[in-house]
């Protein structure tokens, strides 16, 4: 498998991360190295093995339906780039 | 050609929890902005979701009402997308393994009855909420919603006609307040419906292209734009045009659709399991508990309607169409002392009177002005001949408009039904001396006559005379 | 005093022999001698520092006791602790205040400990080098051509150089016992849930672990008794007894089983480390323990394996970083994408920019069976190989890291040359098991040389034990670094 630099663009925009031609190829050639590392992957069977998620084997916890949280919004959104009026501001949604 | 219409619908219920359901804030609403989101609900570095135990329990409620499997493992995933009301980039939702799954809704239409095949139902947070009134050309993001529990129920496609998928969200949105797992204000965005609507030739087996139509919050909205979207569809397709995969939006303005994104726009949501969140695991005990707080459902109290008040399957229907009106119902039975006979006369007041009022007064039966103890002793002025039906009529519209209870207005409007005989006798023969020429007609052979002698006596009574008895009273007198 | 172990200084601070701020000047005095050479930390602020001090000396004059009531120690800067700056390493959180306590944080501020500062780290801690630092690489005090190790490298610089006591890292591929290795320090890996992540910045959620750095053994497992514990707000958290991971360091260790992967004694290794590893080897059987060659057959793919899953995992951890709450945001963009993808781009750096895209790709549609649930799939079978492998051993004992500290720039061109160098770690995190690293020997260049034990689950106390040991046998964690006008740090 190698990656196109269409895919690269693509990855790039699904990750909201804008690259330049020349940083896209770049990545391409790292990214084709690595996915050759990768591959290795492809060679093991896997039949019949149940796909690990976690460390271990534990249930979730469940809380209880209690409201536990004060309104924090002064301190959590001093540290914010543009809010106004306690909300935050983003470039104009189009929906 | 001839069109069939497809219909599948996705319904975004929020739950009832105190808390969100990765965090402990409120989920009250209304608050100011942003005050009621934590540090986990604007996703700040290094934060962690620990599940409500509340929004298990809600699902499982649901589960059980609908006779689904309650899945006893279930798994939580992470959709993946940019959107700046979804705080941490991915919404912790249900793909794989949800909660619920293979459940059935029964509705009616037109007097037909037809069961909903449910596919799934699964927990999920919801998103903030963007406002785009003016900041300096800029949108405001508010995350007070973001973390409210939801849970996603998912139908087959199943339903025929805009009128069946009306019928079914509305039997929906009955059970999911029913069992109060939701407080059902559509207003409030407690109960979003998505439609995927679609158009085949009738006899044909496969589905045509679907188009989804996002967020419609009221049932009008819903109808509306089923109907515009079938139109539209047959339209395309007759035009020569296929029809695209895509999301679109209803206006209710316009009343039309709009392309919201073509499926070539569509996400790639890369789903897998949150690594945050560790399978679910259900014990028994649990799921029993939540089995024993479940109220008689919708249909097992319509069933019961109908086997003890002797109500026919339409009647038991309507009465039980909100766990408010059941209420209303079996109290209003309570204060009657309750027989068949005054089952029936309630029922039949519930639907009629009472149903128009609170229906022009955009209030449900849980708002109602005249309470069921208040509807019970005008009922029972009925049933012991104080009032005929039409008088009854009329001390319900004065009640209504708060001049009191039955009796106090019966006595303030002296409505009293006439039953003394001996008064009615004096009138009836007053009539017959007045109107020798139907007397005649009627003798002659013209039942049609008999009624308008009726209503003779009945005008001179001023409508307080009792119906039945002056037909006696006629019969004897002309047959004499 | 720079140089005592943990124990010793709370010894000194309970008998009033030195303050907490005292004590705290001491080491804020040589970080800022040192660390313009080191590049340890990324953020030391003197007077949150000594204020620290001074309520730890409260509590101390008011008679409270406590094994770290009042000693100072180093935070990697990936733990959230409310009003300091916490960076992860990233332009992107570059002027990120923290608003709230990771849950380590705050036990180690009920124990009673003073913050000496964030320590430097590899960009969200994705890195063996340090090198992806957006505020510069660390320097490892034993060469200054050297890297540290990463990602805790700031950590195990500062505590190689003795600018802290002591410090907390996390691991999530070899993150502490790497820059362990290669510094010369001790540091240990829990299993994973045993210390809360709440507060600690995500990297791969499944298998990002927090755990203690210091010079030795017995240092660590009083860090650990700070850090460890259930956290309800952490679903991954184990509620777990309360342990005291010091139980057990004086046990002897005859009867002891050694597993030897023939594995980690392969190609790939050099020689110097295979030399010095051998030499501890016949350490401990000096101490009374067996040696039995154990396999983990599947160990070659944990590197592939890892980096699948920790990128995707990464890849939607870091997806919160837009520009919208915090963090950095653009200075012009022209509508929400172009704000999204430029403050992206220029907030994060080359590497987990690179990881963030092998994620995304092995996420999307088309690919996530053979790439995602193939890696989960062989990550049970490594699992299980280590579990196979503890039924024939009490601990497993290799090299942490196939060569001595690297030079700077050596590997940083060739992202797939800096992977391999984790070879021995990843497969520890991919298991969820306790793994740790201690010094045992010298490069001929003068580099530290480390030692890695591996327990089965929950077996802490048993390498610590199987650490302490050695220690008490042997003096490699003792040597400190030749840093020349820093005289001071000889006792």
């Amino acid at each position: 498998m190698a990656l196109s630099p269409q895919d690269i663009l693509h990855i790039a925009r699904l990750a909201r991360i804008r690259v330049t031609e020349a940083e896209a190829e770049t990545a391409r050639g790292q990214l084709n190295s690595i996915f050759g590392l990768i591959e290795q992957m492809q060679a093991v069977d896997t039949k019949g093995v149940e796909p690990m998620s976690h460390a271990l084997d534990v249930a979730q916890r469940l809380r209880e339906d209690r409201v536990t949280e004060p309104d924090r919004r002064d301190k959590f959104q001093a540290v914010a780039p543009a809010v106004e009026n306690g909300l935050y501001l983003v470039p104009k949604v189009i929906e | 050609m001839k069109w069939e219409t497809v219909i599948g619908l996705e319904v975004h219920t929020q739950l009832t929890t105190q808390s969100k359901i990765f965090s402990g804030s409120s989920t009250a609403f209304g608050a100011a902005p942003n005050t009621q989101a934590s540090a986990v609900d604007i996703a700040l570095p290094g934060v962690l979701p620990v599940l409500n135990k509340g929004a298990i329990e809600r699902a499982i409620k649901f589960g059980l009402a609908i006779g689904a499997t309650v899945n006893r493992v279930n798994v939580f995933d992470r959709k993946n997308y940019f959107y700046p009301d979804l705080p941490k980039g991915y919404q912790i939702s249900q793909l794989a393994k949800p909660i619920v799954e293979h459940g059935a809704l029964a509705i009616q239409v037109d007097g037909v009855e037809k069961t909903i095949r449910l596919t799934r139902a699964h927990l999920e947070e919801d998103a903030g909420k963007s406002l785009h009134e003016d900041f300096h050309g800029m949108t405001g993001i508010d995350l007070n919603r973001a973390g409210t529990p939801l849970l996603e129920i998912v139908s087959e496609p199943d339903m025929r006609s805009a009128k069946e998928a009306v019928a079914y969200a509305k039997a929906l949105h009955n059970l999911v307040t029913w069992i109060g797992i939701c407080d059902g204000n559509m207003q409030e965005g407690s109960f979003r419906v998505d439609a995927n609507v679609s158009v085949r030739p009738v006899g044909q087996q496969e589905f045509g292209t679907r188009r989804e139509i996002k967020n419609l919050n009221s049932f009008r909205f819903l109808e509306q734009a089923i109907d515009y979207e079938v139109r539209w569809q047959i339209e395309q397709i007759e035009d020569g045009h296929a029809i695209q995969q895509a999301t679109v939006l209803f206006d209710p303005d316009s009343g039309e659709t709009r392309m919201m994104r073509s499926k070539e726009e569509a996400h790639d949501y890369r789903y897998f399991p949150d690594p945050d969140l560790l399978p679910v695991k259900l014990d028994e005990a649990l799921i029993e508990e939540m089995r024993a707080e479940l109220p008689e459902l919708p249909q097992q109290k319509a069933a019961r309607y109908q086997q003890d008040y002797g109500l026919s399957a339409y009647d038991a229907g309507l009465l039980t169409q909100s766990l408010a009106q059941a209420n209303y119902f079996e109290a209003t039975l309570d204060a009657l002392g309750a027989d068949v006979a005054g089952a029936k006369l309630a029922a039949n007041w519930m639907s009629g009177e009472l149903a128009s009022a609170l229906n022009k007064a955009e209030l449900d039966f849980a708002q109602s002005p005249i309470a069921p103890a208040s509807l019970a002793d005008l009922l029972k002025r009925i049933a012991d001949n104080t009032l005929s039906n039409k008088l009854a009529k009329e001390v319900f519209a004065a009640m209504w408009a708060g001049e009191g209870e039955a009796d106090a207005v019966i006595e303030a409007r002296g409505l009293k039904q006439m039953s003394d005989s001996g008064a009615i006798e004096k009138i009836v023969d007053d009539v017959l001396a007045a109107n020798p020429k139907s007397v005649e007609e009627f003798r002659a052979g013209k039942d049609k006559a008999f009624n308008a002698l009726v209503g003779q006596v009945m005008k001179a009574s001023r409508g307080k005379a009792n119906p039945a008895q002056v037909n006696d009273i006629l019969k004897r007198k002309l047959a004499g | 005093m720079i140089d005592s172990s943990l124990k010793q200084l709370a010894a000194a601070l309970a008998a009033k022999q030195i303050s907490s701020t005292e004590l705290a000047a001491l080491f804020l005095d040589r970080i800022e001698a040192l660390n313009p050479r080191l590049n340890a930390f990324i953020t030391v602020d003197r007077e949150r520092t000594l204020a620290e001090a001074r309520q730890a000396d409260a509590r101390l004059a008011a008679g409270e006791t406590g094994a770290l009531l009042g000693v100072p120690v180093a935070h990697k800067d990936i733990f959230c602790a409310d009003g300091w700056r916490t960076t992860c390493g990233s332009k992107m959180l570059g002027n990120f205040v923290a608003p709230y306590d990771a849950t380590v944080i705050a036990k180690f501020k009920a124990a009673g400990t003073v913050s000496l500062g964030k320590t430097n780290m590899d960009e969200f801690a994705m890195g063996s080098s340090n090198e992806t630092s957006f505020f510069g690489a660390v320097k490892n005090p034993w060469s200054d051509a050297a890297v540290p190790g990463g990602s805790s490298g700031g950590s195990a610089a500062a505590v190689a150089a003795r600018l802290a006591p002591a410090a907390t890292g996390t691991d999530t591929g070899g993150s502490i016992r790497q820059p362990a290795s290669l510094c010369g320090i001790s540091g240990l890996k829990p299993t994973y849930g045993v210390c809360s992540r709440y507060g600690m910045i995500a990297f791969a959620s499944s298998l990002d672990q927090a755990g203690p750095m210091a010079p030795s053994a017995e240092d660590c497992a009083l860090l650990l008794n700070a850090m460890a514990g259930f956290d309800e707000r952490d679903s991954t958290s184990l509620p777990r007894e309360p342990e005291d991971y010091s139980r057990d360091l004086d046990q002897p260790l005859a009867g002891l089983r050694i597993g030897l992967p023939k594995e980690f004694f392969a190609a790939g290794l050099s020689a110097e480390v295979a030399q010095a590893v051998e030499a501890a080897i016949a350490e401990y059987q000096k101490l009374g323990a067996q040696t039995v060659e154990v396999s983990l057959p599947n160990m070659g793919l944990s590197v592939p394996v890892y980096y699948v899953l920790a990128p995707a995992e990464a890849s939607s951890n870091l997806s919160r970083f837009d520009g919208v709450r915090y963090g950095h945001r653009a200075s012009d963009y022209k509508d929400l994408l172009d704000m999204y993808e430029k403050s992206r781009a220029e907030g994060f750096g080359a590497e987990v920019k690179r990881r963030i895209m092998i994620g995304t790709y092995v996420l999307s549609h088309g690919y996530y069976d053979a790439y995602y649930l193939q890696a989960q799939k062989i990550r049970r079978l490594i699992a299980a190989d280590f579990a196979a492998a503890f039924k024939q051993c009490d601990v497993i004992l290799g090299p942490t890291a196939p060569t001595p500290a690297f030079n700077f720039g050596e590997k940083a061109a060739d992202p797939v040359a800096m992977y391999l160098s984790d070879i021995y770690t990843i497969a520890v995190n991919l298991a969820g098991l306790p793994g740790m690293s201690i010094p045992c020997g010298f490069s001929g260049n003068g580099r530290p040389i480390g030692l890695q034990l591996i327990g089965d689950l929950f077996a802490e106390a048993k390498l610590l034990n199987v650490a302490h040991q050695y220690q008490l046998v042997t003096d490699w964690h003792r040597r400190l670094p030749p840093l020349g006008e820093a005289s001071g740090a000889r006792r």
